[in-house]
């Protein structure tokens, strides 16, 4: 495994990318990661705003608090943001770009990176989740395209974190993009 | 059990206060506040932690309501930010002045016109000359840790704490740290039995007003005057080095972590030029470091925790080998230069061995307002500075700025 | 002699004669109570103790007849201000000083 992985996650303001990237770097810190960094865009977090949060995930401690420049993942909640703003800025050769759209696999080109691709707003619904509620669906197409911590670890995490507000819809949500990610070459 | 949590800077620092069993929490709730006053009054309401929760209208309120508790014995706490801070000035002179072993956590913000709410360190800057002890803090470990440790040097020497940390960079990112059993913070930091607490069975009025002279009191003996209670609290200040010195090394006994009191430092033993900052930026510079290592400079970073009471001279000490002092500050003492350069260049000029080849210090800039701070901006100031060395620097440069 | 070993790092005063001198000798003008006029004098039991209540330097006994500790009191006046039955009066300090140098 690497030694370092920066994942960048772009959202909207209420959408809760900020709890995406706190599960998911809860689950690589049981795995060992010693320095994992949540560091969110430090705006005033208005609802519907464009935010991104930076993830670093390190095998030793994190000292460098300065947004991710160079990601080797970058997630995003919202397809529609993909319009609004650089998301791609930065991102690795040989990178990974993880998108919850409902559109399909060729309609994203990004070159010389990987592509994943899941209807995460529909399946949350069939999970049973508000509409809206992406945050913990994407951790599962997250999971399917970067293979870097298992989906009964995250959707542990996901109980864990939801405790009493739906833990098992949440996880279902996860689960259910998990199995629905479509990975590009 | 003590047990790891990724949470943010609020909450390592609110864990410290519930750890603390502070007893009153009086907070202003509204913006420059942040989710630190939140999360204990959630811990309040839900009755994992046993104390009063004072809503306010003001922050002047909440140091007074602060004040007020600590007079009758109990531990108090509170928290606030930027123009926060600055509202509450008289009585943060107030507090120190009544010797009341307070602990504030500042989530540095920088401060308006024109109104900002981003991070940088104005803020507690601007109050170091009120006579609290101010600690700078760089990660959430050393939030929660030096809460815990603020309120066992506070009532050890009766001086009020500030426990800074960087707003944003620190208060609203998500890290790892160990939270400490109760049982261990209990026997670190056992219950407050102040010498003099106020009694309604006994009534008082406290900090009369004092006349230039001292005066003798209503069993004949002779009271302090202003100046006296003022030197005491300079000369508790200043025994206050050596006091927090001896808190860390209890605190690592009891914890086994820590041990740096007054600063850390990285790289430094053979380094010819130490940058120096306070709070996460020094981590920053960790980085800085080890790419200059890397391009073959000799540099080190020194982290400075105990900004007030300053120890001036081991911090001179450990500086004055170097070749050059490189200042990284947040905030600035306008029209002249940032405060803490100007505290290094008057510890190097008093405590050096000699005055013939004293370091030169360099002054940077930046981060004001919460504008980004770069790794390679870093690396390009560093470089600039070894390679300029004494000569070229006149007054403060500015990093990033895009004027 | 410094105040080192002073028992307090602050400053601070509690109720009681003395705390600001032999306040006394600053009196121009002597509140005298007549207890013909004065409620608890006049009745007998406690009641009023208007002028114990504001007697800024606590000078007056909350008994029956009030005393007035005449050391201490700066005669301010504020209990003859205060008197809801204007029983107390004040008196030139002169008017007093050849009754003090009969006595001696």
């Amino acid at each position: 495994m690497k030694d370092t992985i920066d994942i960048r996650w772009h959202g909207r303001g209420g959408q809760g990318a900020i709890t995406a990237a706190k599960i998911v770097a809860k689950a690589m810190f049981s795995l060992g990661y010693e320095g994992v960094a949540m560091i969110p865009t430090f705006g005033t977090e208005r609802r519907g705003a464009p935010v991104f949060s930076s993830l670093k995930i390190s095998r030793r401690k994190i000292y460098d608090l300065s947004p991710i420049e160079r990601p080797d993942i970058v997630v995003v909640l919202d397809h529609v943001l993909m319009e609004e703003a650089d998301i791609t800025s930065g991102l690795k050769e040989g990178g990974l770009l993880v998108i919850n759209s409902p559109c399909s696999l060729e309609s994203y080109h990004a070159d010389g990176r990987k592509v994943a691709v899941c209807n995460v707003t529909a399946l949350a619904t069939r999970a049973g989740l508000p509409a809206g509620v992406v945050n913990t669906g994407i951790i599962g197409a997250f999971a399917r395209a970067s293979g870097l911590a298992g989906l009964d670890l995250l959707t542990e995490v996901i109980e864990e974190e939801f405790k009493g507000r739906k833990p098992e819809a949440n996880a279902l949500a996860a689960r259910l993009a998990y199995e629905h990610t479509i990975v590009g070459g | 059990m003590s047990s790891h949590i990724i949470e943010s800077g609020n909450t390592a620092a609110a864990l410290g206060v519930k750890l603390c069993r502070v007893q009153v929490i009086a907070a202003y709730p509204i913006t420059p506040q942040t989710p630190l006053t939140e999360k204990l009054s959630e811990l309040v309401d839900s009755q994992e932690m046993e104390a009063q929760y004072i809503p306010v209208e003001s922050e002047h309120s909440a140091l007074a309501v602060c004040i007020a508790a600590s007079s009758t014995g109990a531990r108090a706490f509170t928290a606030t930010s930027a123009n926060g801070l600055l509202y509450m000035h008289e009585q943060i002179h107030w507090a120190a002045g009544a010797r009341l072993p307070l602990v504030m956590c500042v989530v540095n913000r920088g401060v308006g016109a024109p109104w900002t709410i981003w991070n940088d360190h104005q803020d507690s800057i601007s109050q170091r000359d009120t006579g609290w002890i101010q600690l700078y803090v760089n990660d959430h470990q050393q939030i929660i840790d030096g809460v815990i440790k603020a309120y066992r040097l506070a009532e050890s020497v009766m001086i009020p704490v500030m426990v800074c940390y960087d707003g944003y960079l620190l208060s609203h990112t998500h890290m790892p740290f160990e939270v400490p059993s109760q049982e261990a913070v209990d026997s670190f930091l056992p219950p407050y039995r102040p010498d003099y607490a106020l009694d309604p069975k006994r009534p008082a009025n406290l900090n009369t007003v004092t006349l230039p002279d001292t005066r003798v009191d209503t069993e004949g003996r002779t009271a302090h005057g202003y100046m006296e209670i003022r030197s005491l609290l300079h000369e508790d200040l200043q025994r206050a080095v050596e006091v927090y010195q001896d808190v860390e090394a209890g605190f690592r006994d009891t914890f086994g972590r820590g041990g740096e009191a007054l600063f850390e430092h990285y790289r430094c033993e053979d380094a010819e030029y130490v940058a120096v900052a306070l709070g996460s930026l020094s981590h920053n510079l960790r980085d800085v470091v080890d790419t200059l290592r890397e391009a073959g400079v000799p540099a080190g970073v020194m982290s400075i925790h105990l900004y007030r009471p300053f120890p001036a001279r081991q911090i001179a000490s450990f500086l004055s080998p170097a070749k050059g002092v490189i200042v990284f500050e947040k905030a600035l003492s306008y029209g002249y230069e940032g405060a803490l350069c100007s505290d290094i260049k008057a510890a190097l000029l008093t405590h050096a061995r000699s005055r013939a080849d004293l370091p030169f210090v360099h002054n940077y800039i930046l981060g004001l307002g919460g504008r980004e701070i770069k790794t390679s901006q870093l690396v390009e100031a560093m470089t600039a500075s070894c390679k300029a060395g004494a000569a070229s620097h006149d007054g403060v440069r500015w990093i990033g700025l895009k004027l | 002699m410094g105040t080192r070993t002073y028992p307090r790092k602050t400053s601070h005063s509690e109720p009681g004669p003395g705390d600001g001198g032999r306040t006394g000798s600053w009196r121009v003008a002597r509140p005298v109570i007549d207890p013909q006029v004065c409620t608890p004098s006049r009745r007998g039991v406690p009641s009023c103790f208007i002028c114990w209540l504001y007697c800024p330097d606590g000078v007056i006994s909350r008994t029956v007849p009030p005393k007035i500790d005449y050391e201490y009191c700066k005669g301010c006046g504020i209990c003859a201000e205060e008197c809801p039955t204007k029983a107390i009066s004040m008196v030139d300090e002169a008017c007093f000083i050849e009754e003090g140098r009969d006595t001696t």
